[in-house]
């Protein structure tokens, strides 16, 4: 348990000898620029398009140069790297907590103490900054719709990290309740009438309802299983979606769902619209700063409640069980309830998630809820270091901001030609991330924990002594 | 009756497909004890190594005999992807060895969503059909309703194909050397290591070995289903989990069967039930055998030490 999670990659450093040796370095960058020809052998080499329905072939060689030649140079600078390294005091990570309890408030605890209320208050002050930094309403459209999509991911993620960062349940299906909740809110506004602020409720409830339904068979299961099963669970939810035509519309999706009203004031230009009302212009872009506040105070409940419920019996007894289920039983827990409410109440989130996105979208259809929205979810509590509340915020505005960011910058059009889309690439670095995440910092992004419960003073945990998603 | 013979010889083609995928799932688990939710993955990118390399023998060097043409695709496919399987255990699942438990399972999940969208980026979306492989058929006997039950040459060199393979895979697996280190690295990896075996290069060999039957289940997935897409991995890599657990998570012989299972319920769900819920029977059957049954049918069942 003490052995620092970054020694594993001490098996490739060792191989490499403590002076830079050019000739071994450069053998060694040489076979890895032979194995990337191997890889890309020929799916790079060669590309396939089709005339009619007949298939040709386009080579490409030019490109797995180019790819040849960049792994030969990242292989020999990380030699170059590893040797300046190892010749330096191999010092330990400052970022990533070594010592088991650290008696001082770490880096960690005294930033957090400004940067939480600093984050809060760029995000509620964010549409007016954008409103002053773009000069007008419509300018800053762009910005808010990316503010809404960003807290939309921070609110999912910090739904699952009930499940996955405090009980240690791995639930690779949690876009199921997601689902529960869109649909939920579409099938009940666009067949009854029901108005969003009755729905949201009965979104919540509902997809909890799922939770429970879907949590109790897999109470037994740990780890991987449980991991497969929820996995599972998720695309049978959404393979019902798509073939149950007569009530979800199949792939169709549904669509023309009500818009959110301003408790009761809809956003139109009308007589007793929101704009008439205040005696504002009508302008659009009411509605998405509303729907930006709405998320906003949705994304802050589910923090809320979660910071809440930790202090709890039941979130005292989800920690409990995400270190040890046979103990935590065998002290008297009883893990069935425990397990039923982690499920339920991360369902319940989902499904209020689930509900804001339908009347976001005013649409929705089985395609938005497939196992890769579960995957990012995921990432987001992963990378963020599960369980802990602000690396989840983090984590979100870098995983759905970033590629946005990647969008914009125009220097990479000039670097790759007019075509360039980073959009393509998004998931493909994604999934490279994640990757690059698990190997580097597998504790994520913030390591360490604040303890639930304090004796005297609060003292920073670090994040190998804690076990996660054990089941 | 008709249907019944024809739905079974359909099911047991589709079946060692998913059987020689399970495999993959079902060594790697039992030697390093994670789901390698990538294979699936590894499984498509070889149906498209597969796929250029036809294009390049039959349309540039024009080699005319299919058979031929199928057995060099055969071997290149196998060959690349075990450098692929290799290579992706060595990046993604060495450093992690040692690492929180679920670390390499999160691994994985970013390997298979990179390898599939590495293909949609650099193959582009669309389907991608191959020309006319093998077409002919032999007509075992004709129904009175005029139903021929019939068995493409198609179908035989899948089964042929598979069960020479599984030969010669189980033949290294209980023969030789390599396949001793592995079995005494699935027993314990601690004591294997003590005892002189190198435990890097034997995991190393596991996922070649997954990797390359992994290519032969891509080729004749190539052979069957004449088009490959980019996201064909996801659906028949779950299918392929479903049937190692099925068979018992560990265990090669329960890996094939299950994969003959799975093939078999498939196609008869498809034939007397409904079409649109033949993945909902997939992934119920691997929950319910997860959550009720999670040995397997030929498994040890796993008991936890305190």
């Amino acid at each position: 348990m003490n052995a620092p999670p970054i020694a594993s990659t001490s098996a490739e450093q060792s191989a490499v000898p403590s002076r830079f040796d050019l000739r071994a370095a450069l053998k060694d960058s040489f076979i890895a620029a032979l194995i990337m020809l191997g890889l890309s052998i020929p799916i790079l080499a060669y590309k396939t398009d089709q005339n009619g329905a007949q298939l040709f072939l386009t080579p490409r060689w030019g490109l797995v140069a180019i790819m040849c030649a960049i792994i030969f140079g990242l292989r020999l600078l990380q030699h170059a790297f590893m040797a300046t390294r190892a010749a330096r005091q191999a010092l330990p990570d400052p970022h990533q907590a070594t010592e088991p309890v650290h008696a001082e408030p770490s880096a960690y605890q005294r930033v957090s103490r400004f940067a939480i209320p600093f984050f809060l208050g760029i995000a509620l002050a964010f549409p007016l900054l954008v409103y002053v930094v773009q000069g007008g309403l419509n300018e800053s459209r762009y910005w808010v719709d990316l503010g809404i999509l960003i807290l939309t991911y921070v609110m999912l993620g910090w739904g699952l990290n009930i499940v996955v960062g405090l009980a240690g349940l791995l639930d690779l299906g949690y876009v199921a309740f997601y689902a529960v909740g869109a649909y939920s809110y579409a099938l009940l506004s666009t067949t009854f009438g029901l108005s969003f602020w009755i729905c949201l409720p009965l979104a919540g409830i509902l997809a909890a309802f799922w939770g429970m339904i879907l949590g109790f068979p897999v109470l037994r299961l740990r780890g991987d299983y449980l991991a497969i099963v929820t996995l599972a669970f998720g695309e049978i939810v959404r393979m019902v979606l798509i073939n149950w035509t007569d009530l979800t519309n199949g792939g169709a999706g549904i669509s023309s769902i009500p818009r959110a009203t301003f408790f009761g004031l809809p956003f139109t230009a009308d007589e007793g619209g929101f704009a008439n009302t205040f005696g504002l212009e009508f302008n659009g872009m009411h509605r998405m700063i509303f729907l930006y506040y709405l998320i906003l105070a949705l994304a802050l409940l589910t923090n809320f409640v979660t910071m809440r419920l930790r202090r709890l019996p039941i979130g005292r007894a989800w920690e409990a069980l995400r270190e040890d289920e046979i103990a935590c039983r065998s002290l008297g827990i009883n893990t069935t309830n425990t397990k039923l409410t982690a499920f339920a109440i991360g369902a319940m989130f989902g499904g209020f998630a689930g509900s804001f996105f339908a009347v976001r979208q005013g649409f929705v259809s089985p395609e938005s809820f497939n196992f890769l929205e579960s995957a990012i979810i995921l990432a987001i509590v992963v990378m963020g270091g599960m369980g802990s509340q602000i690396g989840v915020a983090i984590a979100a505005v870098v995983l759905v901001g970033g590629p946005e960011m990647l969008r914009n910058l125009d220097f990479l059009k000039a670097v790759f030609g007019e075509s360039f889309d980073p959009n393509e690439y998004r998931l493909l670095i994604f999934g490279m991330g994640m990757v690059a995440m698990m190997v580097w910092r597998p504790r994520g992004l913030i390591s360490e924990r604040e303890p639930s419960v304090v004796l005297k003073e609060r003292k920073a945990i670090s994040g190998s002594f804690v076990k996660e998603g054990h089941g | 009756m008709e249907i019944f013979v024809q739905q079974l010889i359909n099911g047991l083609t589709l079946g060692s497909i998913y059987g020689l995928i399970a495999i993959g799932y079902t060594m790697v688990f039992g030697i390093i004890g994670m789901v390698n939710f990538a294979h699936g993955d590894v499984f498509m990118l070889s149906a498209f190594i597969a796929l250029i390399f036809f294009l390049i023998l039959t349309t540039w060097l024009g080699i005319s005999s299919i058979a031929l043409a199928l057995l060099i695709v055969l071997v290149i496919a196998m060959a690349l992807t075990s450098l692929w399987g290799w290579a992706i255990e060595r990046i993604a699942y060495r450093p992690l060895r040692g690492s929180f438990r679920l670390a390499p399972l999160i691994s994985a999940i970013g390997v298979s969503i990179f390898l599939s969208n590495f293909v949609q980026v650099s193959q582009g979306a669309r389907n991608k059909p191959t020309p006319p492989m093998v077409g002919d058929v032999i007509v075992l006997f004709q129904g009175a309703s005029g139903y021929n039950v019939a068995l493409s040459y198609k179908q035989i060199i899948i089964m042929v194909t598979t069960a020479v393979l599984l030969t010669i895979f189980w033949y290294i697996v209980q023969k030789t050397s390599l396949g001793r280190a592995q079995r005494a690295c699935e027993q314990d990896r601690k004591m294997a290591a003590l005892l002189g075996i190198n435990v890097d290069q034997t995991i190393s060999l596991t996922f070649v070995i997954g990797a390359a039957l992994a290519a032969v289940a891509g080729t004749m997935y190539l052979l069957y289903y004449g088009v490959v897409s980019f996201n064909d991995g996801f659906v028949p890599g779950v299918k392929a989990f479903t049937a190692a657990v099925l068979g018992g998570i560990g265990s090669l012989p329960g890996a094939v069967l299950g994969g003959l299972i799975i093939g078999l319920i498939e196609t008869f769900w498809s034939a007397y039930f409904t079409i649109e819920y033949k993945d909902v029977a997939a992934f119920s059957i691997l929950a319910i055998v997860l959550i009720f049954m999670p040995s397997g049918i030929l498994g040890r069942p796993e008991v936890e030490k305190v």
